[in-house]
Order: C-alpha cells, then structure tokens, then sequence
C-alpha cells in the first residue's frame, strides 16, 4: 500500500499506512513521551502522555491516532505540555522518590518523561501525596512486584494476555486503590503466572523487576541450552559471569520472547557445584576422569547390551537433527526399535 | 399482516374502556419503588381488608408512579361517572377512613385531596394537572405512569402502545431514521447526541449481526427517571427498542439494568414475556421479516458501567472498563458488531415519535432541543419528585413553580444538574433556559435529568467535594488523569474544608481539574472536575472564606465553626455540660458556661441540648476570636 504523509512538528514524514501518530513518529526518530504504548502490544491509551495536537482536530493521544494522508501534527504546544505535565506530575506525586536505589534506576520510562517534560520542585511540592504504603510481592523466585512503584499502564497485563496467553494479572479494585494483581489479589507465585518473565522486561518501571538484576558489561548473542527450539538470546556478561539473558528480537525462533528457563535459567552456568568433569565410579566412588576415560567406558557397556536388553529415551533438550541421530543410532547400532522421547511422555 | 394485533387492540380497548366505566369504584395505588418505601403495599392491604370488613367491591389497582415523591403514597379513588381524587401521605388508618367516609359515604375528604383527575369537578379540589406542581409540566414519556397498570400489556395496548411499532413495520428501516431525524430527538442519556445519527452510522455498517442496547444503568446518585419508567411503563421501553432495532438493522437487542432495580427487573422479565407472547418480540415480529429477540443483562452497579464502551465489556462478561473510541460501538461494539446504546427515555421517546408522528413531538422544545424531559428535581426544594417538562422551560420555573420554592423559605443559592458530571448553577443564572446548549454554555450538563436545589446552608466546597469523593470512588482506575487526577482534586478539597490549604491550591485545583477534563479516557473523568470548575467559578468567595479565613460561611465544614456559649443567655442550667461528648463545657451550676475551644470537637450536641427558650448557645462561622479559658469562669 502506497505510503501516507504527514508533517510532523513541521518535518515532512512518510509513514506506513494503518500505523498510529505515534509509530509514525518514533519511526522517523522524533521522541513524543508515550509510557503504555509497546510496539508489541495494541494501544490501550491510558497513560495520557502521549498527548498531541492534530491541526483541526485538537489534542489526540498519538498511541490511538491513526495516520492521515495530509494531517499536520505539533507534538510541543501550551496545551500538550499543560496536559501531559498534570499527567506526569500526579504519577510523580504518587510514586517513591528513591529512584537512586531503584532496580530501573536508568532505565526507567518514568524517569526519562520526567526529564523530558522538566519538572519543577516547587510546583511538584504542592501536590498532596496520599499514596499507602502496599507490600513488595516477593513471592516469585526470579522476580518482584513493587506495586508502589506500577504506574498502570497496563503493559504487564496485555502482555500477559495478548503475547503469553496466560492472563494471570488483571486490574483489581477501583479509581485510587486500582492495581494489577493475580486473581485474588494472592501472591504471584499462588497464581497461574507461569513466570516466563515477559511483564518484566516490559514493564516501564520499577514496579516488576529481576531480583538481584546487574547491568552486564557486555551481552553475548546465542542460543537457548534448554530445548529443541533454539530461542534466541543475549546473555548479559559482567566479569566473566553470566548475569542476565533477554530474548533476541531478530531471532526467528522467538522473536525476542523466552520462557522461565531460557530467562532466569543460567544461574547454574555458574554455580559452584555445577559438574565440569566426567564421574565414574571405582570402587564404590565417583571418582574425576577424562572425557576418553568416560566415553570409551559408555562405549564397553553398550556393546555388552546390545537388542533387547538395550531401550533408549531421547530428551527434548535436543534439537530434532540430534534426535534423529538417536534413533538411527539405537535402531541401526544397537539393534532395537525400543526408542522413545521424552515429550511423548 | 397485522389483523392478530389489531383484534388483540380493539380487544384491549374494550376492556380499558369496561374498566374505565365500570360500576364498581378503582382505587390505584402507585406502588412503585418510591410509593413502596413510603409504605404503599401497607396500604393497598389496608384498602383490601378495609373493602373485605364492609363487604364493597373494587377495583384495586397497583400502578406506577406519577412522581410527587413528597407525597407518597399515592391513591387515586375513581367512583364511577365521577373525576378521580388523588390523596397525598396515604397510610393505613387513611385509608380505613377513605373507605369509610367515601365509599361507604360519599364524603371525598377534600383536606386529604391533591386534586381530581379526569372529567366532571368536586366541589373544593382542584383538577389536578391545574395544580402548581404539574402546570408547567408535559407529561408524555411519563403519562401512562402511575395510569396504567404496569403488569397488564392490554392496558398499555388500549392506550396507543405497539402502534409505533406496527408504523416502523410499515415502512423501511431508512423512513424510521427520516422520522427521528425530523422529531429532532437528542440522546436523554447524557451527552445529548442526535438519536438519528447515530442509527445512520450504524444503519451504514454491513456486518451478519447487530446489536441494540438500552442503557439502564442510572449510575446518578439521586437519579431516578429511568427506574421510575421501567416501573410504570416497560413496554414503552420494549417497543422503543424493537423500532431502534429495526432502524439499524439489529435482531437482538439487550438492557442493561442495575441490579439495585429488583421491582424494575422484576416488571421487564413480566413485560417481555408478555411481548413475546403477542408476538410483538421474537422471530417474525407480528408476521413480518424482522426478527428482534431482547436479553435482560443484570449490572452490578458501577456507575462507570453506564458508559457505552465499559457497559459493552460487562455484557461481555469482563471487567466494566471504558476503552478507547474509535472504533465507536455504532461500527464496532458488542462482541466485535455495530451496537447502539440508547438510553431507557430516548427509547421510550423513540415509541412516542412512530405513535404520534415528528411534529407531534416537536411541539414542545427549543429550536436545537425538542420535546420533553424528565428530571428529579430534589434536595432542598418544597416538592420534591419526578417531573417532564418541555425543554426550554427556566430553572426558575423549575424551583419556583414546579418545585415550590426553596424549603422553610430559605434564599436560593444554586442548583446542581448533571449529577456529578454536571456543574452548580448559581442565583443569578435562575432564568437559563433548560436545553443542552444553555446548560453547557454555562458550564453544567444535562446530563440523564438530576436536578438538586440547594439553599444558603449548603457549603458549596463541601458540594464540590461530595461529588469528587463520588467520581474519584468510581472511577474505573484505568487512565491517569482520572485516577489520580481525581483523588488529587479530593485531598485538595478535604484540606480546604479543614481549613488546611493555601491560597495556591485553588490554582492546583483549576490546574489539575483542567488536566482531567481534557486528558481522560472516558466521559466520567472528562467531566468529574465539572462540580468543582464551576463552583470555583461561581462561589469563588467561598472557596476564599474557607482557604484565608479559616471560615465556612455556610456552618458546614466542622474545622471551620465555632460554638460559642452567649453569656448574657446562659442560665448555667448545665445540660449541654452534661451531654457534651468532649468534656469541653466548664461552668458551675446556674454559672455562665464556657466552652474550651481546645477540647470541643464541632459535633453541635450543646447547640441541639441548649433550650430554646435559652438559645444560649451560638454558631458561628470562622475561628474562636476570644482566648480560650482553660478553667471556668467568664471569657
Ligand atoms: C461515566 C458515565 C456514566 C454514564 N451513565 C449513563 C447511564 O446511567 N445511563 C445512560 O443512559 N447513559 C449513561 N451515560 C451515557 C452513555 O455513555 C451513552 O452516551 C448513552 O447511554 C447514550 O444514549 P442516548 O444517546 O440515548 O443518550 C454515561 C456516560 C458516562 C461517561
Ligand atoms: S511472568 Fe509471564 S505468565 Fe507471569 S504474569 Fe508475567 S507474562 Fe504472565
Ligand atoms: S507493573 Fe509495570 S507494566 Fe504492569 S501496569 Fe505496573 S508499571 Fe505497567
Ligand atoms: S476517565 Fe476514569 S473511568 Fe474513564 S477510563 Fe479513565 S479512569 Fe476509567
Ligand atoms: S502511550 Fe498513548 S496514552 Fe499511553
């Protein structure tokens, strides 16, 4: 379909047609302040900040405007910046002022907005700030939900429905007391959340985060160890040490998407009583060896074992080539059609 | 096509007229949500033991309400070839003297009467409609109200109803959109949209199925209308839908009634039976094409579920959560299809207008606003109730004619329309004109039809703050502005009547109120600020008392009253001593007393206990101006 134009802040853009204000100007690299908008997920239209002025038209949030051949859109006017600053600074005024000591310190959305809209002490001083108090949900062993810190956008939630199928958040309670939640308001962990971890990297704030989260010095792009599926990730490097994995978007696998493993997961690539040598047992003993040593014994033992006595199960760890060695192998060499796999269990 | 329906008419007629004419006296009793909570089933038993113990026949009737919610319960008694004669306030040892003074005698008891309805006079009761309370009023949408009986589908048949319907059947779903359009009906739900347009939209739309949805949901506090009309006349509301419904081409339609409306749930379910069975709803509706099935959809009662696309995702079974619009519900609504959402009186309006024609309804009304409207007029106001009217009419006319005037005699201050997206009209603006446009102009809303009066005892901060407490509890949470927005302007509010805010804050809450109205997602957080944008605007001087004098002229904000015993009245008789929960009151016996302004917490038991032929103690606005003793003695 032939392209649509429009002129944004008084630039000429070409944007897709069926895209929105605000795709179209993040594609030509003009920043509007947007907080509930992920390119991953449809527009729900509720942080308010995205708010820019279409000429005839009056202010439009950008997230839900569609592109119209012609349109002129300013993205900078008394009008955006007084509605977009009431947004900003009520969210500002209900929110923890410890962002030193935040697991997003950096790279927070939040923050960022704050610092591109300019906010005022003084002004912000006088915004009431009534805000309870509401326990850190530490239940899940990979992450937690600060709900103190949720500014709602509801990122977490449609993720959690539109991409992961799982729907265990949703908003509960109304006006002022309204959060996400598991269903009940129980902890995460006592929910049906599966915690593959999705919310999380998408979540704008504080409010979900990684336990014990440190920023890699490096990532490393590679595949998933888990399963056959081959997702790709980037492993997060911090002195010789794997300290965070995230989906790799250009990976035609998962598209940047990762399970509980392949996310929180690498943990034992590091840990101390992770084996690095073979065993083998001598004497009642296992004992180090080398890989000759341990192998050449496999071998011996599978030559005595040959037909019937022999049955193989293949693990899904395995991509499908390696699979397919398996059964050739248990068929061709040790002579037996007794081979199955795990996930047919 | 239509033979069934008219032999079903003309039997109806003659059993409406058998009644009307009967030998026997009706008593109709309305004995509607209103009428019940005052004691009308109490009543109706009365009649019935009271007729059984004398051994006299009659016809005893339940009916709807004609709205003088100040005089409930209702009777009517109609002996035959005489007026009927209303009675106000009817309780049981009434109704036994009713009976007897009337029926068995034929004394009507003028002193009880409201006034007489219906051809011929009784000699010092005046026609009722003659009466000031309903001389300005039309009532068209509310006119089988408290008339017929609810419950009987001939009663509703005999008096024009299902004529509409049998008209829209008659001609094509784009003739049914001409008429709208030429009546000039506007949406009685809130925003005033024109009815036609938005069925046009729809009526445009291809899609396999289509929905049509009448909007019960009257989430108002203080509103009344719709439930009123579910309970007097539902089928006017059916036959509505099933002419809405074949204008846009939809063949299931839904209302979605709060479940706080037992009686009117209860009237729909018996009312919709009786459609279906007189094929006037269901497949090949009096056997035509058209096919119109209708389900009745409980709500819970969040007054955000009245908004079309948050009501779309309850009947869905979801959250009640508004969503962004486009796509209007006219193109994508329920379950994905073009729905239209009317309000219970617009659709009730929709019957009228294929009844009795555009013109007709286009009598009454302004040049942009046509025909008439129900409002329940309330608060402090002399009578208090449900009325129509021709839009246009003054809000004078409303409160001092209509209503009576302000209660005791107090002076008017203002009246709030719109419920809590509506906005405080004050003294000077008495004269606007009741249609959209004058109301908007001067900040307000019509809104579905609340009206509260409100008098020189009502703090208008305080006003402002009970309607932000209202929007900001139902606000659905989804979008800032609203969310937060609201409870901001709340906390503001409640500093300013605890006299504890700042001269800036009135600008934090013109600032933020502005940032709500013109950042939220849906029509509650667009229009929550309304009350208290236009009671800065127009009680400015208010809002300065309380902020720098610490003063709430209208002695409703506790922090910012004084109670001050008047020592040349005090007798030292030492009862507000006695009562006073704070121990605040020092004084010996038949010694002046003396309030400790530390202790006294403004509950006002001492101002209550003081007899009045004492009257010594005082209320006033503001701060203590005199030290405060900390033992007796005098000040
Ligand atoms: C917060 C909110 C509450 C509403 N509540 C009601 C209601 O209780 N009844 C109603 O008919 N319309 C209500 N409305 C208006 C409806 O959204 C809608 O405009 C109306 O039902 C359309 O019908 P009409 O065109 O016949 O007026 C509400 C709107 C908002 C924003
Ligand atoms: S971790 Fe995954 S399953 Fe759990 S709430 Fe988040 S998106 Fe849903
Ligand atoms: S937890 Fe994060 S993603 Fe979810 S609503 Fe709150 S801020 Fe948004
Ligand atoms: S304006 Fe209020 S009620 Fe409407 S979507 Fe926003 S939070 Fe919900
Ligand atoms: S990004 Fe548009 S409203 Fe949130």
């Amino acid at each position: 379909m032939a392209k649509v134009t429009l002129t944004i802040d008084g630039i000429g853009v070409m944007a897709e047609p069926e895209t929105t204000v605000l795709q179209a100007a993040l594609a030509a690299d003009v920043y509007i302040p947007h907080l509930c908008y992920h390119p991953d997920l449809r527009p729900a239209g509720v942080c308010r900040v995205c708010m820019v002025e279409v000429e005839g038209r009056g202010l439009v949030p950008s997230c839900l405007t569609p592109v119209a051949e012609g349109m002129t859109v300013s993205t900078e006017s008394p009008q955006v910046d007084k509605v977009r600053r009431v947004a900003v600074e009520l969210l500002l005024a209900n929110h923890p002022e410890d962002c030193l000591t935040c697991g997003k310190n950096n790279r927070c959305e939040l923050q960022r907005i704050a610092a591109y809209i300019g906010i005022d002490r003084k002004q912000l001083g006088r915004f009431r700030r009534s805000k309870e108090p509401i326990p850190i949900d530490t239940s899940n062993p990979f992450f937690n939900r600060d709900m103190n810190r949720c500014i709602l956008c509801g990122i977490c939630v449609r993720t959690c429905e539109e991409l992961q199928g799982t729907c265990a958040i949703n908003y509960v309670n109304r006006g002022y007391k309204a959060v996400t939640a598991p269903f009940g308001n129980e902890p995460i962990a006592e929910s049906n959340c599966e915690a593959c971890g999705e919310c999380v990297v998408r979540c704008p704030t504080g409010a979900l985060s990684c336990k014990g989260f440190q920023e890699p010095t490096r990532e490393v792009r590679t595949v998933c160890p888990y399963c056959g599926v081959g997702c790709g990730i980037r492993l997060g490097v911090r002195g010789g040490k794997i300290v965070s994995s995230q989906g790799d978007p250009q990976s035609l696998a998962n598209h940047g998407r990762l399970c509980v493993k392949g996310r929180f997961g690498h943990d034992f690539v590091n840990h101390p009583r992770r084996l690095t040598k073979p065993l083998v047992r001598k004497q009642g003993e296992l004992v180090e060896t080398d890989w000759d040593e341990a192998l050449g014994l496999v071998a011996e033992k599978f030559t005595q074992h040959k037909g019937k006595q022999f049955a193989a199960i293949a693990s899904a760890k395995c991509t499908s080539e390696e699979n397919y060695v398996a059964q050739k192998f248990t068929r061709a060499v040790m002579g037996t059609n007794s081979i199955d796999h795990c996930a047919r269990l | 096509m239509t033979d069934r329906f008219d032999e079903f008419k003309r039997r109806s007629e003659e059993k409406w007229r058998a009644l009307q004419s009967a030998q026997i006296p009706r008593i109709l009793v309305g004995t509607a949500t209103c009428g019940r909570s005052a004691g009308a089933l109490e009543v109706v038993e009365a009649f019935r033991r009271e007729l059984d113990a004398r051994g006299l026949e009659a016809h005893l009737i339940e009916v709807g309400c004609i709205g003088l919610c100040y005089a409930e319960p209702i009777v009517c008694i109609t002996k035959p070839s005489q007026p009927g004669i209303c009675y106000a306030n009817v309780d049981p040892a009434m109704a036994a003297e009713l009976v007897e003074a009337y029926l068995v005698g034929d004394d009507p008891l003028g002193k009880y009467a409201l006034g007489s309805i219906g051809d011929g006079s009784v000699e010092g009761i005046l026609p009722l409609l003659e009466t000031p309370v309903f001389k300005l009023q039309v009532r068209r949408t509310l006119g089988k109200c408290g008339v017929i009986d609810p419950t009987e589908i001939d009663q509703y048949v005999a008096n024009g109803g299902y004529g509409g319907l049998v008209k829209a059947l008659a001609i094509d779903p784009a003739g049914i959109i001409e008429q709208i359009k030429a009546s000039g009906l506007r949406g009685r739900g809130g925003a005033g949209f024109p009815t036609w347009r938005k069925w046009q939209f729809c009526s445009d739309t291809q899609a396999d199925h289509k929905y049509l949805v009448c909007n019960a949901d009257e989430g108002d506090p203080g509103a009344f209308m719709n439930r009123s009309l579910l309970e007097g006349d539902p089928h006017a509301v059916l036959e509505g839908m099933a002419i809405a419904g074949r204008a846009i081409g939809a063949d299931q339609g839904y209302i979605y009634c709060r479940a706080e409306y037992p009686l009117a749930l209860e009237r729909l379910h018996a009312a919709l039976k009786q459609a279906e069975d007189h094929d006037l709803l269901g497949d090949g509706i009096l056997g035509s094409e058209f096919n119109f099935h209708v389900k009745i959809k409980e709500g819970a009662g969040a007054f955000v579920c009245g908004e079309e696309t948050a009501l779309i995702a309850s009947i869905e079974g979801k959250r009640g959560m508004p969503r962004p619009r486009p796509p209007f519900p006219a193109v994508s609504g329920l379950w994905g299809k073009p729905t239209i959402i009317n309000n219970v009186e617009t659709l009730a309006c929709v019957a009228q207008i294929m009844q009795h024609g555009a013109d007709w309804f286009a009598e009454y009304g302004t040049e942009k606003s046509k025909g008439t409207k129900t409002f329940a007029l309330v608060g402090k106001i002399n009578r208090t109730g449900l009325v129509e009217v021709p839009l246009g009419i003054t809000l004078r006319e409303m409160v001092f004619e209509i209503g009576g005037g302000v209660l005791n005699d107090k002076p008017f201050k203002a009246i709030q329309t719109g419920g809590p997206s509506g906005g405080c009209i004050p003294r000077d603006l008495l004269d606007t004109p009741v249609d959209y446009d004058s109301l908007q102009a001067a900040g307000t809303i019509m809104g579905s039809g609340g009206m509260v009066v409100m008098d020189e005892e009502n703090c208008m901060v305080d006003i402002a703050r009970y309607f932000l407490d209202f929007t900001q509890k139902e606000s659905c949470g989804e979008c800032v502005p609203c969310r937060l927005g609201t409870k901001q302007m709340l906390d503001v509010l409640d500093d300013i009547t605890q006299g504890k805010a700042e001269p800036e804050d009135l600008d934090l809450l013109e600032e933020v109120g502005e940032g709500v109205h013109a950042g939220s997602l849906c029509g509650l957080g667009q229009t929550a600020p309304n009350p208290v944008l236009t009671t800065i605007r127009y009680f400015r001087d208010e809002y300065d008392a309380h902020i720098q004098q610490k003063s709430c002229p209208a002695k409703v904000c506790r922090e910012l009253i004084t109670y001050r015993i008047l020592p040349e009245k005090c007798t030292g008789c030492r009862l507000c001593a006695k009562v006073c929960p704070a121990d605040a009151i020092v004084g010996e016996k038949k010694q002046v007393h003396v309030i400790d302004q530390q202790k006294c917490i403004k509950c006002g038991v001492c101002f209550e206990k003081c007899p009045p032929k004492f009257g010594a103690v005082e209320c006033l606005a503001g701060q203590p101006t005199y030290p405060t003793p900390t033992t007796g003695g005098t000040p």
